[in-house]
């Protein structure tokens, strides 16, 4: 079920701000991808275009190629002018910077809110399993299950981050973007969240941006790095490689600099 | 804003001057005592030359401040002072903006509450002459028209308000929005005369309807709901949307069950005002609904009574002795009030209770 995802040339427009610009990589089935890259440089913006959901933002445009590979070897152009984005972020489920629950749904309601709002019907005991392996999964369990009927807003900072980590798995999308899904939370979290990321990907594929250069090395696959020339320049990836030899010895100069903390 | 929070510098300061220098302060008693002073002595004045009472406050404010002022800098020091000038000035600004309201408030009440008995609520104008009658026909005449014009705006105004929030783009959004400037600022009686001028067309010359009334208030009514709906769709994040979308969700279901659920609160809210800035509407229902002395609740059949135009009817058209007609018109004016009050708490209730809380 895992596809997989070859960008081509892809250039990510704020109006007439180019924010990223030439991007071609390959995102490997059944693995997890890590991007790095100083702030600013577009991992966001890159992210957001594998969902289609750069194009929300008013103004915004992308240009290049994303093409989304089954395991069945069936091809899609996600920028494919018959395809619908609202099929494409249904198998490209994303978990934001910043969290993001519904304000008026209750902590139940969010973890259902994928199919409840996409109007599935579905009997009280399978959702209520779903919600449960949902939060279970995400580590929030423990801490909500004896208020699930209280508000998603109510949470502190990193149980709504982990709300919205478990809302995204809940309606099992076939690739999952995390963005920064973790600089809110604490170390014990952000252990679990690495653990469901290692299970996800069994089945999953999925692409991660992180600050956190430990965290890239400890989960991810491959890595790629996104660099900026100056301020008001496009962002663009340097290189992606394994992140074994993004760590010890990348191609690119710049790579190693930033890696090992040295730049500027 | 950082400096603000920032420590203070760590400075070596010989221990004993290491205090803040005392400052002698005037009592909080002591102020109000000079400022009262200063009024009752501006009173005096305003009285031994022989002026009327504006007059008296005037000279008494001015004095007052004065006072306050010279003992302040003489005790106290400048900045106090200055800071006790301007405290003043605030407070008689504040007195001068609440004396016509008082006022307003005193008068209606006072005249209003004469006729403000059972009589005034059960029972029509049908065959009164002189004492007794009231106001039941205008008060139910009221609602209906309201409600119907309600019923007319609120679905056009927030369907409008979503389509620019969520849909609009380029030229036809930046025509729309005009266009709702343009009626915000559309004088009322030109709103009743357009009403009935297209009821006109269909029913001849002279016609008069409820939902013509309805209608023209609903040309009032749909630009304060559409640009009070938008402000409050505005204030829903971005975040929420796109969390909506990355699941998938079609931008329709977002709208309806994200967008509009969050905001609920504030559109009940933006409804709320409207009505209570048409409820007492009265030159556009002068012209297209009229008034009757019996009980008519079909605004599709013929006159009805409302309670501005009532109002207005008992004032201008008294009758002899025209005592009794002018004190239903002030009660039907207090009554008219509390309406407007009563929509103005309901608009308050409606943003607290649907507000999303985020109680633990
Ligand atoms: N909605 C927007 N409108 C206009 N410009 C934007 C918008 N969002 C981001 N940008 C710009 O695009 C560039 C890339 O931003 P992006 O959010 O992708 O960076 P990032 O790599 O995710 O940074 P961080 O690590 O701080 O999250 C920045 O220059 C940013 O100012
Ligand atoms: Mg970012």
């Amino acid at each position: 079920m895992a596809p997989r995802i070859d960008v081509t040339d892809l250039d990510l427009y704020y109006g007439s701000f180019l924010a990223v610009q030439g991007v071609t990589l390959s995102i490997e089935p059944r693995s997890i991808t890590a991007l790095i890259g100083p702030s600013g440089c577009g991992k966001s913006t890159f992210l957001r275009a594998l969902n289609r959901l750069h194009e929300v933002v008013p103004g915004a445009r992308v240009e290049g190629k994303v093409v989304l590979e089954g395991s069945s070897g069936q091809v899609v152009d996600l920028y494919g002018s018959d395809v619908d984005p609202v099929d494409v972020r249904r198998r490209i489920g994303m978990v934001f910077q910043r969290p993001n629950p519904f304000p008026t749904m209750s902590v139940y309601d969010n973890v259902a809110a994928g199919l409840r709002l996409n109007g599935a019907r579905m009997n009280r005991s399978a959702l209520d399993d779903l919600v449960e392996r949902s939060l279970r999964a995400a580590n929030l369990w423990t801490e909500v299950k004896d208020r699930l009927d209280r508000p998603g807003g109510g949470l502190s900072g990193g149980q709504q981050q982990r709300l919205c980590i478990a809302r995204a798995i809940a309606v099992e999308p076939e690739v999952l973007l995390m963005d920064e899904p973790c600089s809110a939370l604490d170390p014990i979290s952000t252990l679990a969240i690495e653990d469901l990321m290692t299970e996800l990907k069994e089945h999953f594929t999925i692409v991660i941006v992180t600050h956190n250069m430990q965290q890239a090395a400890r989960v991810s696959e491959s890595t790629g790095f996104f660099n900026l020339a100056g301020p008001g320049r496009p962002g663009h990836l340097v290189e992606i490689n394994p992140t074994g030899k993004i760590f010890s010895n990348p191609d690119n100069r710049a790579t190693e600099d930033y890696v090992s903390g040295r730049f500027g | 804003m950082s400096t603000a929070i920032r420590p203070a510098p760590v400075i070596d300061i010989p221990t004993g001057t290491r205090q803040l220098p005392t400052r002698r302060r005037l009592r909080r008693s002591s102020t109000a005592g000079l400022y009262l002073a200063g009024l009752l002595a501006g009173g005096a004045l305003a009285a031994l030359s022989g002026s009327g009472i504006v007059l008296a406050a005037g000279y008494g404010a001015v004095l007052g401040t004065v006072a306050v002022y010279v003992v302040s800098r003489s005790v106290e020091g400048r900045r106090t002072a200055t800071d006790r000038l301007v405290t003043c000035v605030v407070v008689a600004a504040f007195g001068i903006a609440m004396v016509p309201l008082v006022w307003l408030l005193w008068t209606v009440v006072s005249k209003g509450a004469r006729r403000l008995d059972g009589t005034f609520f059960d029972s029509s104008m049908l065959g009164i002459v002189g004492p007794g009658g009231g106001g039941y026909h205008a008060v139910l005449g009221t609602v209906v028209i309201t409600a119907l014009a309600a019923v007319i705006s609120v679905p056009i105004g927030l369907l409008t308000a979503i389509y620019l929030v969520e849909y609009g783009t380029g030229r036809l959004k930046a025509a729309i929005t005009f266009l709702v400037d343009t009626m915000t600022g559309i004088p009322s009686i030109v709103a009743g005369l357009f009403a009935y001028a297209l009821f006109a067309v269909f029913f001849g010359p002279g016609v008069r309807l409820g939902v013509a009334g309805a209608v023209a208030l609903s040309v009032l009514m749909i630009p304060v709901v559409v640009r009070s709906a938008e402000e409050v769709l505005k204030l829903v994040p971005a975040e929420l949307r796109e969390a909506s979308y990355a699941l998938g969700v079609p931008k329709w279901r977002t709208i309806v069950k994200v967008v509009v659920p969050t905001s609920i609160a504030g559109l009940g809210t933006a409804v709320m005002l409207a009505l209570a800035r048409v409820v007492g509407e009265t030159a556009p229902l002068l012209v297209t609904v009229g008034i009757t002395n019996g009980t008519n609740l079909n605004p599709f059949d013929g006159r009805m009574a409302t309670l501005p135009v009532f109002a207005y009817y008992q004032l201008t058209q008294p009758g002899f002795p025209p005592g009794f007609a002018i004190d239903r018109a002030w009660t039907a004016a207090l009554v008219l009030i509390a309406l407007v009050m009563a929509l103005d708490l309901a608009a308050r209730l409606i943003g607290r209770c649907f507000a999303p809380s985020t109680r633990r």
